[in-house]
């Protein structure tokens, strides 16, 4: 009973609220392209987007990046691995891609630096994983240490 | 002397009337048929089940190609073994065929009846694609993928950063996007050991 004249004040709120902006936006007309006069090309935003990002921060120091982008149907075989094209040290700087780590070049097993990538290394997938939005099946209350804790960061 | 002033409708007629219209419209119809059945040929061989009737396409090339999205994905929308390797233009994709016949030829020599023979010769036949698709523009892609009509707002981050790019400096499909339908031959790209008979890492 009481929730009526609420519902009311609410939508006659709701009107004022619509009435007064449309009354501003009067003094100057908006169009969906902007202000822009028809004689010029409206300047384009940023591109959108997709589900694909920019490096993720990690969580522990020797936490193995992830990977902020698709893998899906990428080749690793013992003839070619697809990775390589864009995270190679060859092509990183061209394909704005982060290189592959300088300790990935020492072997393991004997401590030697190499002078190509280890093979022990040559499969990516093993360390390095994508990302799904998925709900996580169990809390999770882990906490980065300070030293990669920056501020706003959960 | 009276023929040569008659011009071409004239002797064409002179001719019609010294053959009789029996064996005219007898031709006018061979005509038909033979154009017809060399089309139909044509188009025959131009098939994916074609394609894959030689064991040498269906058991290396064609299994790969299933697992990309080429062959399935989301929508359902597919390209088949000629959208790709066989050009749509008459001309082009005639001059083809007849390149083709070299095939029919390695087929039955047996140049690459068992796998390992075709892995030994994988990375010669898939230069001769690459080089082909660079001279043309890869202009069988852009048969369905004309990069005027591209929304970089759709495509994702390395996509929209990469295509006008690439346009940019005058590349084609191919010089990016190798190794999309079938697996790539061994490429020397500083990893392990050094590759036997690498291709020299290229894009």
């Amino acid at each position: 009973m009481s929730k009526a004249p609420i519902t009311l004040l609410t939508v006659l709120a709701a009107a004022a609220l619509a009435l007064s902006t449309n009354l501003l936006a009067q003094d100057r007309p908006q169009s969906l392209r902007g202000a822009t006069p028809l004689t010029e090309i409206p300047k384009v935003g940023l591109h959108q987007r997709g589900p694909n990002q920019g490096p993720i921060p990690r969580n522990y120091v020797q936490q193995p990046p992830l990977v902020p982008h698709k893998i899906e149907g990428y080749q690793i075989d013992m003839n070619f691995n697809k990775c390589m094209d864009c995270h190679g040290w060859s092509k990183a700087k061209e394909a704005d891609a982060t290189k592959v780590s300088l300790t990935h070049f020492r072997d393991q097993a004997s401590g030697a630096e190499l002078a190509n990538i280890s093979p022990a290394r040559f499969f990516c997938n093993q360390c390095h994983v994508p990302q799904v939005a998925a709900k996580p099946l169990v809390g999770n209350s882990f906490k980065p240490i300070g030293a990669l804790a920056r501020p706003g960061r959960k | 002397m009276a023929e040569e002033r008659m011009g071409l409708i004239g002797r064409l007629w002179a001719m019609l009337l010294r053959v009789g219209p029996w064996t005219a419209i007898g031709l006018f119809v061979g005509g038909i048929v033979v154009w017809g059945g060399f089309n139909w040929t044509l188009e025959l061989t131009n098939t994916e089940t074609f394609c894959i009737s030689c064991h040498e396409m269906k058991e290396n090339v064609f299994k790969e190609y299933r697992l990309t999205s080429h062959y399935q994905n989301r929508t359902g929308v597919r390209a088949t073994c000629p959208d790709c390797h066989v050009p749509k233009e008459w001309i082009f994709k005639v001059a083809r065929k007849i390149q083709a016949t070299n095939e029919l030829w390695h087929h039955f020599l047996g140049t690459i009846d068992t796998r390992e023979k075709f892995q030994a010769k994988r990375a010669e036949l898939a230069q001769h694609e690459w080089d082909r698709m660079k001279a043309n523009d890869s202009r069988e892609c852009r048969n369905c993928h004309a990069f005027e009509y591209m929304d970089y707002g759709k495509q994702e981050r390395r996509a929209n950063t990469a295509h006008p790019k690439g346009f940019d400096d005058a590349k084609t499909c191919i010089d990016c996007h190798k190794g999309i339908a079938h697996r790539r031959p061994p490429t020397e790209q500083n990893i392990g050991a050094p590759k036997k008979a690498a291709l020299l890492n290229p894009r």
